[in-house]
Order: C-alpha cells, then structure tokens, then sequence
C-alpha cells in the first residue's frame, strides 16, 4: 500500500481513480438491478405463460401494453414470435436501458429460465417465427464457409462490414458488430429482422444459406491477424492514421536526432 | 600508397580520361548540405519511393493482371471454389504462397501511403517556409507534378487487386469519368475497354502503374533533386548564415553517411510497419463483383478528402436538351481539386505579383515573419482536414457515437467557415509571435526569478538574450506594402485600374507586420 | 501596426558559432565507446539478417502464434518482417551514429552565385538562335511555312486515332439492362425464382434477372441489373398513381445501382423504410419510390415494375423506363 501511495500525486492517478469509481459504481448497479428485477420468479410459480406474463406486466407493458397491443413508442408484439422474443431479451437489447436512438447488445435483465416465460407468453399471443433448435443450428456440418462469405457480402457487409465489424447507418443508429454473438441469435435476426434489420425469408434465403452465413460469421471471428495487428478490421481509415502517427511520425523524431549535433 | 589506392586511382584514371568527369564530380562532392530535421521530409519521398520501385518489382513476378475469370483453389479457406479475376487470385497467391509476399505487398502498401504523407508534409515544409520563391519556382512546379502523379500512381495501385473495395472505388472512378460533359462517356468505355467495370481496365492500368508513372516520376524525381543540388539548399536564418552562402556538412563523408544511413531507417520502419500492422486485407474483402459492397467502403488517405467532398457535395443535376450534367460530382471531383491544384501550382508567381519581389531567395522565412502566407496555408489545410474528416465520417459515427448525419452537415458547413476562420486566427498569432519575439529583444527573458529592490518592491529579474539569438530574432526583412497610385507621374490615369487596387489591397494585407526592434531602440536599451 | 520598418539589419550578424568539440574528440574513452556502439549497431543489423534468414527456412507459412495486444499472428510474416526491419533499421542507425559521433564534422561555408548568366554570354545566345533561326528562313519560304503546318497538324491525328480500338462505342449500353418484359426476379446468390409470398413484410431480397441454365452472367450486366425488393405493408406507400401501379402487394423493385455514382445502395433500415448508400451517404426514402432525402444523390433510383406469371413468381412487367446508375452526358433525365 505504501508502494502505491507513492503514486497517489501522479498527474494520472486522479482520472484513473475516477474511472474505477465509475466503473465500480457501474458494475454494483449492474449487478443490483439484476438481482432486483430477478426476483419476480420467486413468486409466480403457475405455467410458464402465466409466469412470462408477469415478468411481461412488471418489464414490459409500460411500453409494450398491458397486452402487448403496443404503444405510441414501442410496437405490438402480436405475432412477432418465440425467436424475436429470444434474441430482443437473450441478447439483452430489451427491455432497454433508455430511450436512446436504438437498443444496444447488453448483459441480459433475464435468466435463461424468465426469458423462456416471456417466450411461452407472447408466442402464445399469436403464432410467428419459432426458436432454431440446436438440431437445426448445426452449422458446422450442413454450411459451407465460401457460399457463406458470398451471401455475406451480397446481404450484409453493407451494413455490417466486410468483416462483420459493423457499421454505421443514418441519423446515429448502426449496424452492430457480428463478432462473439451466439449462432442462435443470428439465426433469430436473420428471420425476425429486428429493429433497423430487414427479414430474410427463409424462402429468400434458405435455412441451409442461413447456416453457411452462420458459419462464415464465426470463421470470421476466429480469422488470425494474417498480416499483424488489424486495427479493428475497417478499412483505410486506421490505415491512413497509422501511416502518419507511427510512420511519419516515427521517421520525423529520427531526422531530429539525425540532425542534432552529437554531445 | 597503399594497393587499395593504387588499384581505385587506375579505375578512376581510366574512367576520366575518357569522360573527364573528376571536375565536377569534385564540385558536387564540396557541396555543402545544411541540417534541419525538416530538410529530410524530401529524402522519407524519395526513399519510400526507391522502397515503391523495389518492392513493386518483387510484386510484379507473381501479379497476372488479367480480369480473366478464374475458379480460386489457394489456401487461403474461406474463398476456396469462388469465381473470381487472376488478378485477384493472383494477390491472393502472393499474400498466403509465397513466403514473404504478404510482407511485400505490406511494405508496398505502407510505402505507398508514408510517401504520400512525406510528399504533403514536405510541401508543407516548403510552403510555410517560402522555398518557393524564386529561383525556386520551377522546383516547386515539379514537385505539385509529383503530388498529382503521385494520386494517381496510388490510385491504380489501390485498384490493381480487384478486390470488393477496389472495384468499389473503380466504380466511383467510371462515375467521375462519365460525368465528364461531352466526352465522359467514350473516354469511359475506351478506358474500361466496354461498360463498366469492362475487360481491359485491370491490364492497362497495370501497364501505366508499373511502367509509363514510375518512369515519369523518375524523370521528374531526377529534375528536382538535380535543380536543388544545382541550386543549393536553402537554409533557416541563422548566425553566419546570408542569402550568399550556405552552412552544412560537405557530401563527404557525414552527409553521405547520414543521409545513406537514413534510408535504410526508412526502410526499416516501412518494415517493421509490415511485419506488426496489417494494410489492405483483400483476402477479407472478397472478390469485386459490381452488386456487392461494404459498408465503411474507403479510400486511402489521400484520396479521402476527394470523398469527402463528393459525399457532402449538394444533389445537383442539371437536366436540359436531352442531357445532363452532374454537378454534384463534377465540383467536388473535378473543379475543386482542379482549382486546389492550380492555385498550389501557381501561388509562387502569385505571391511575387502581390509584393513585386523579384530577388533571389534562399535564406528561409519563419513562418510567423510572413503572416498572409502562413495563414493561407493554414487555411487550405483546413479546407483538406475537414473534407478529409467527412471522407471518413461513418468510421467517426460508428467509433465517437455520432450520426453521419451530423458529421455531413458539420461538415457542410464547416467547410465555408472554418477556412476563413482559420486564416483570421492563424494571422492574428503569427502577430502575436512578432510581438513576443520583439519583447524578448527588448526586454530579455524572463529568469523566473524575483529580487526585491529597496523600496520593498519584487521584481523579476530579466536575463539579455544572446547575441545569436538576438540575430535570428531581427534580421529578416519587412517589406513595406507596395504603393501602386491610380494616377501615374504625369497625372495620367494608370491603365488596369482594378488590377492595380486589388494589388495594392493584397501587398497592404501581405505587408502587416509587427515592426521589429531598430537599430535605434536597441542602443536606446543598452542606455539602461 | 502600420509603420514597417525595410531595415534589415538592426543588430549585426555575430557570425557562424564556433566549433564545439564534442566527447568523442576530446575524451579517448568516449570516442571508444562511440566505436563500440557503433559496432553493437552493426551487430543488431546483422542478427536481423540472420533471423530473416531463419524465418524463411525453418518457420512453417501456416504457423500461428498469439502476441498479446495483436492477437494470432503469422509466425513466418511476423518473422521475417522483423528481420528484415532490424537488418535494415540497425544499419542505418549504425551508419548514423557512426557520422554524428565519429567523423569529422566541422561545418563549410559554400558561397552563392547568382543565377542569371553574364550578359555577354546572353547576347551571344541571342545571337546564336537570331542566326540559327534566319538559316531556317521560314519567313521567306511561304510555300514551306504552309506546308509545315499542315502536316504537323495532321501529324497529331494518327496517335490519337490509334487509341480508338481501345474499347467499343457506347451506343444504348448505359441505358439498357437485361430486363425485359417477363424477365423473371431470381436471389442472388442462388438463382431461385422468387414467389410474392415468399416475402414478409419487412423482408428484402437481392435479386437479378433470370438467365437461361447454364449461362454466365457478364460483369458489366451485374453492373447493371442488380434489383433490390422490398416488401412494406401497402398502406406505408406514399406514390403516384403509376409508380403505385408499379408494385405488387407491397413490394417494391428499385435498382440496387446507386444514381449517384453507382455503388450498390442495399442498406436498407426497416424501421424508417430508408434505403442507404454506404459509398456517399446518399439516403432514400422507399415509401416515396426511392425520393432522396439526403445525400448528393440526384435523382430517385429507378424503380422496375413488377407482377407475377401464371405460376406466382415474381417477374418484370417491362424493362427499366430509365438509365439505372450514374448520370452520363447523353442521359436523357427529364
């Protein structure tokens, strides 16, 4: 402790106190407002659709409806399906955090078991697209990586990069990075066409097209740096940076050693 | 004697009496270079340019620049059975089967962009230093040629792969072609040997990238170093040093040395770039085919603040006669960087024009010495900067949580208001600096230390600056404004009345000056 | 601010600095040590080689290993480079340190000359061109001076003739596509007919012109006919009467070309019915038949009309009205 101490009149040890606290206080709220909102399970115990329709009046229906009809900020979700229910509240994107331009991947309100309640409950609104069973999901074996990359880029790079890094869209919303989400949840967006995303029909795009994109995506992600440190995989943007801030900038602080004189 | 010397003394008898040539290499060796980091931004051109030719050549034995259709069966996995170009497949080959070729093309790609870094940097040396004036007009010009051909040099290179972001930018090429009044069309489709993107592209510009450029900007890299070897190399103000001479090292041996040494350093960083830092992964791109694209789609840097202009450019066609003319690119891809480029070309002649300076120049200007032109460069750096920004503004929107939006009428408007704004501020420092720089004659420096006098009162003792320093600080010139009266000796009106205001206008406003410490004031100081 | 002073010299010029001496001259040791770092320099360089050399020969091209920070690197690449930068880098260090330290390194003076040539070698100049020029006589030979000018001007032709074979003419190539009136919407990739239900609402589907089996599509028609379908709910459309006409139960065809410069615009938002252009940020608006509401874009993208065969698939009622993509000169836009 003293080691550190001596540290504490460093010009950095301010800020870097104050991004712990915050940090801190995030990770405390994060975690208590988990553990608040878990608690409704303790109390329904009836089926599961009474169950997810507690969580739905209690999380949901301030925006959603008492019904789920919709409102004047959020849609109805008659008829929206086990699978959009899945990847909205298993990716953490509802309920949201804010009104902000678009629902952000986050660590998730529910546990697996409230999210399967809330499933149970609005399916049974209304029938639409189901959960992709883990049978279905086998993509190592039924896609094909080259057929893949040439979906990929006929029907997602626009927005989400050649690498699937993301992008932007207009007024501030984007387009997220595909990097480390689950096969299930990209199968979910791919029929459900959540938020800025259109729907690609199976019909459009089979399940079999699906699973190859799948498996493009995470050969994606497990892609080696071929050529050294990628710069986050978005083009000649970084490149240009880095051309003048280590490149130039380096060969400039050695012209001024090469032409000092020698002590 | 030593063998050694005895066996060179006969090569070199042998070599000059035939070609007599140890006269003036004997002068060129006694030239003599000055140092300033600055001086070297010419060498980063010219060696990452060297780097350009060698590692293009290594490039150039496994390239097929070809669009012939090809079925991919590298190594390279998530590729393997697609259709695609032998150029294409070719880049492919070079970065995943032959060793050391990802490392080349890297180098290449880095080279390329350093190069174009150090040929704007060292314009800009130039520039805010006024190496430009004369006799150094035509170097200048030469080296505005070398810029331009330096865009279009990387241009071709950038497109050569075939790649999904290449082609993309070869689109945007046939596009700025096409809008071309009259002629766009043919020039198009003779280009491209057919519709976009055509059969022939690839090949040409292949032939025109690695022959017909590179040839030319050896011609012309030839011409420049050879007029500042001829001319001499200017230098900063300095003790001892005059517009009659210059202070430095002779070519043998330190310069050489230095300057040899500094090439394997470029060199080396260009290498070390490539071997930690990826550039232009093609093989995530994917093949070009016209339907496909990705987002975040970029040029490299020096092409990006042309894109940048285009994307803010306003939607403006004009549709008459059966016709119609794209204003919307044209300004912004065409008349633009036209008039950029020609007002860089011409600003030497311009700037002699409004202060009627004709003389020989060749000790440098510090920049604050010479405010108007110092905040025109500012402010064309401005005007760069900010399409440059916009050029890249979905990368910006997605990493600082903007909306392109945004970025594109910030732009829109910045791009009117911050130039000007630049220029008036850039201008009101560069006085400012003329009046510290005259306090520090006048008065000395400040020693930050404080004596208490007898009446109790503290004062800071301030230390005379030295006589070298005093030199630097006063022996540039103030030209005065030029005065150009409407009405000649005779009392006749001057022809080219308007001309002649807005020179007079321009040589008041070239002329604002804070005046430095005279000869007077200074004995006056010594008096205390 | 208005008084300037064209005084140049208000103090006077204490002349160049004097020569400093520096450790390596005055002290033995020091100038020992300069040599040794010298020497470490030339070493370093030459490990660089060596390790290049290693990198080549024994590092498999497919090994990979992870460096914090830069993730999975090729071993190979990253070998080599870093050989090949140390080789390099250490011996222009080397060769620097080794002038900035040990050679001589007092400072010459060179004078200036001034550029302008002496005026008898002006006039003799003058002279030499005067007479070259009269020997010439191109003022008196009429006949010549006419017939010079004449074949430099025809002269210049052949060259630029030359270059015509370079590609076709255009003819009706921009303004054309490859459908035609029944042409059927097939996915793209995968060729399959598209039928009206296939899609839900919210759906998009990149779509081409069908080709007969077997057929290869050219490049230059995929620069062309790339469709882009979009099915919104009926009643979101904001058209005219005819371009109305133009869709079938809610999907709409624009060409997915841009009308600015041609990139693929196929960013399509579904909650505000925008389409986007990733190249230039041009923005359309889908319910008002692609109407640019941002962007340099010009002009709406054309919109293909569409219907069904007999068998419920999706086809072309008739070919683009308009060019698709960028504007040209010959374009016809009104």
């Amino acid at each position: 402790m003293k080691r550190l101490s001596r540290y504490r009149r460093h010009k950095v040890a301010a800020p870097l106190l104050l991004v712990i606290a915050l940090l801190g206080i995030g990770a405390s709220f994060n975690i208590a407002s988990a553990t608040i909102k878990a608690t409704p399970t303790t109390f329904a115990r009836s089926t599961a659709i009474d169950e997810g329709k507690q969580i739905f009046l209690k999380g949901c229906s301030s925006c959603h409806g008492l019904n789920a009809e919709g409102g004047s900020i959020a849609p109805s979700l008659i008829g929206v399906g086990a699978a959009s229910v899945d990847f909205q509240v298993g990716t953490g994107r509802m309920p949201m955090a804010d009104m902000s331009t678009q629902a952000m991947r986050k660590r998730p309100v529910y546990n697996a078991e409230q999210t399967a309640a809330l499933v149970a409950y609005v399916s049974s609104l209304a029938p639409g697209p189901a959960i992709p069973t883990d049978a279905v999901l086998n993509y190592e074996r039924d896609g094909s990586t080259a057929q893949g990359g040439e979906l990929f880029r006929n029907n997602c790079a626009m927005c989400h990069n050649f690498a699937g890094q993301g992008g932007a869209l207009t007024q501030g919303k984007y387009a997220p990075t595909l990097m480390g989400v689950e096969p299930k949840y990209i199968y979910e967006a791919l029929i459900t066409g959540p938020q800025s995303m259109p729907v690609f029909s199976d019909k459009t795009i089979t399940p079999a097209e699906k699973l190859s994109l799948i498996k493009w995506i995470k050969a994606a992600e497990k892609e080696p740096n071929l050529g050294g440190a990628t710069m986050g995989r978005i083009g000649p943007v970084t490149e240009g940076l880095l051309a003048w801030i280590l490149g130039l900038g380096l060969l400039i602080a050695i012209a001024v050693w090469l032409t000092t004189k020698a002590r | 004697m030593t063998t050694a010397e005895k066996r060179i003394g006969a090569v070199a008898n042998y070599v000059d009496e035939r070609i007599g040539a140890a006269g003036w290499v004997k002068k060129s060796l006694n030239k003599v270079f000055p140092d300033h980091w600055s001086f070297m931004l010419g060498e980063v051109c010219m060696y990452s340019f060297i780097i350009l030719l060698l590692s293009g050549t290594f490039l150039t034995l496994w390239f097929d620049p070809s669009q012939r259709d090809v079925i991919y069966e590298g190594v390279y996995a998530p590729l393997k059975g697609l259709k695609m170009s032998a150029a294409y497949a070719s880049t492919l080959d070079i970065s995943f089967e032959v060793r050391g070729g990802l490392l080349m093309r890297q180098i290449h790609h880095w080279a390329a962009n350093i190069f174009m870094a150090a040929i704007v940097a060292h314009l800009l040396r130039v520039f805010f230093t006024g190496a430009f004036r004369k006799p150094r007009e035509f170097n200048w010009i030469l080296g505005i040629i070398l810029l331009t051909l330096g865009f279009v040099e990387g241009l071709f290179g950038y497109s050569l792969p075939d790649d999904l972001l290449s082609g993309t930018g070869l689109r945007i090429t046939s596009a700025i072609i096409q809008a071309i009044p009259l002629v766009g069309t043919y020039i198009s489709f003779f280009l491209f040997g057919g519709a976009f993107p055509g059969t022939g592209f690839i090949p040409r510009i292949f032939t025109l990238h690695v022959l017909l450029i590179p040839g030319a900007f050896l011609a012309v890299i030839t011409i420049h170093v050879m007029l500042v070897w001829y001319q001499k190399h200017t230098q900063f103000p300095g003790p001892g040093k005059t517009e009659k001479n210059v202070v430095g090292h002779p070519i043998l041996p330190v310069y050489m040395a230095k300057a040899g040494g500094f090439f394997f350093i470029v060199f080396g960083v260009i290498a070390f770039l490539s071997a930690v830092a990826s550039i232009n992964p093609i093989w995530l791109y994917g093949p070009y085919t016209p339907g496909q694209i990705s987002a975040g789609s970029q040029p490299d840097w020096y092409m990006g603040w042309l894109d940048g202009l285009v994307r803010m450019a306003p939607p403006l066609e004009t549709h008459a006669l059966g016709h119609t003319i794209s204003w919307n690119i044209l300004i912004p891809a065409l008349i633009v960087p036209g008039i950029v480029f020609t007002g860089m070309a011409l600003y030497p002649f311009i700037e002699s024009w409004i202060t009627g300076d004709k003389r020989e120049h060749h000790l440098l200007d510090r920049p604050r010495n010479v405010p108007n032109r110092t905040a025109l460069g500012v402010m064309s750096v401005t005007f760069v900067m900010v399409a440059l920004i916009n050029g890249g503004n979905d990368i910006f929107a997605t990493n600082f949580d903007l909306s392109i939006n945004e970025i594109m009428w910030f732009s829109r408007i910045s791009i009117f208001l911050l130039p000007p704004l630049s220029f008036v501020i850039t201008k009101r420092l560069c006085l400012s600096l003329q009046r510290a720089d005259r306090e520090l004659v006048l008065h000395g420096k400040e020693t930050g230390r404080l004596v208490r006098m007898p009446n109790g009162e503290f004062v800071e003792v301030h230390e005379p600056i030295s006589a070298q320093k005093r030199w630097i600080l006063t022996s540039h010139e103030q030209p005065q404004a030029l005065e150009l009266p409407d009405i000649d000796s005779r009392g006749v009106k001057r022809p080219g009345g308007v001309k002649n205001k807005i020179r007079a206008r321009l040589s008041k406003a070239h002329a604002v000056a804070v005046p430095k410490v005279s000869a007077q004031e200074l004995k006056e100081i010594e008096g205390h | 601010m208005s008084t300037v002073s064209n005084e140049i010299e208000a103090t006077e010029d204490p002349g160049t600095a004097p020569h400093v001496l520096r450790a390596a001259d005055l002290n033995p040791r020091s100038e020992k040590r300069a040599e040794q770092q010298v020497a470490i320099l030339f070493v370093l360089s030459g490990i660089g080689s060596l390790l290049l050399i290693y990198s080549y020969v024994f590092i498999d091209k497919n090994l990979f290993i992870f460096i914090p920070v830069m993730g999975n690197q090729n071993a190979s690449q990253l070998g080599l480079g870093l050989g090949m930068a140390m080789s390099l880098f250490f011996l222009g260090m080397a060769a620097i340190h080794w002038a900035k330290t040990l050679m001589p390194e007092t400072e010459v003076i060179n004078h200036r000359h001034e550029f302008r040539s002496s005026n008898e070698d002006r006039e003799e100049f003058v002279a030499t061109v005067k007479g070259g020029v009269a020997g010439v006589q191109l003022g008196r030979r009429k006949l010549i001076k006419g017939s010079l000018a004449g074949a430099m001007g025809l002269f210049a032709l052949p060259p630029v003739l030359l270059l015509r074979d370079l590609g076709p003419l255009p003819k009706k190539q921009l303004e054309t596509t490859s459908w035609k009136a029944g042409t059927r919407l097939v996915t793209d990739p995968g060729n399959r007919p598209i039928l009206a239900s296939d899609l839900e609402v919210g759906a998009v589907v990149q779509t081409l012109p069908a080709v007969a089996e077997g057929s290869e599509r050219l490049l230059s028609d995929i620069a062309k006919d790339p469709v882009l379908l979009i099915r919104l709910r009926p009643e979101d459309f904001q058209l005219t009467p005819e371009k109305l006409a133009m869709t079938h139960e809610g999907i709409i065809a624009f060409s997915k070309i841009c009308s600015h410069m041609g990139c693929a615009v196929a960013l399509y938002e579904q909650q505000t019915k925008h389409l986007l252009c990733p190249c230039h940020q041009s923005t359309f608006d889908v319910t008002r038949g692609a109407k640019v509401i941002f962007g340099p874009a010009a002009r709406p993208l054309p919109q293909l009309d569409i219907t069904v065969d007999n068998e419920g698939y999706l086809i072309a009622r008739a070919p683009f009205s308009e060019p698709v993509g960028p504007s040209f000169w010959e374009r016809n836009s009104q």
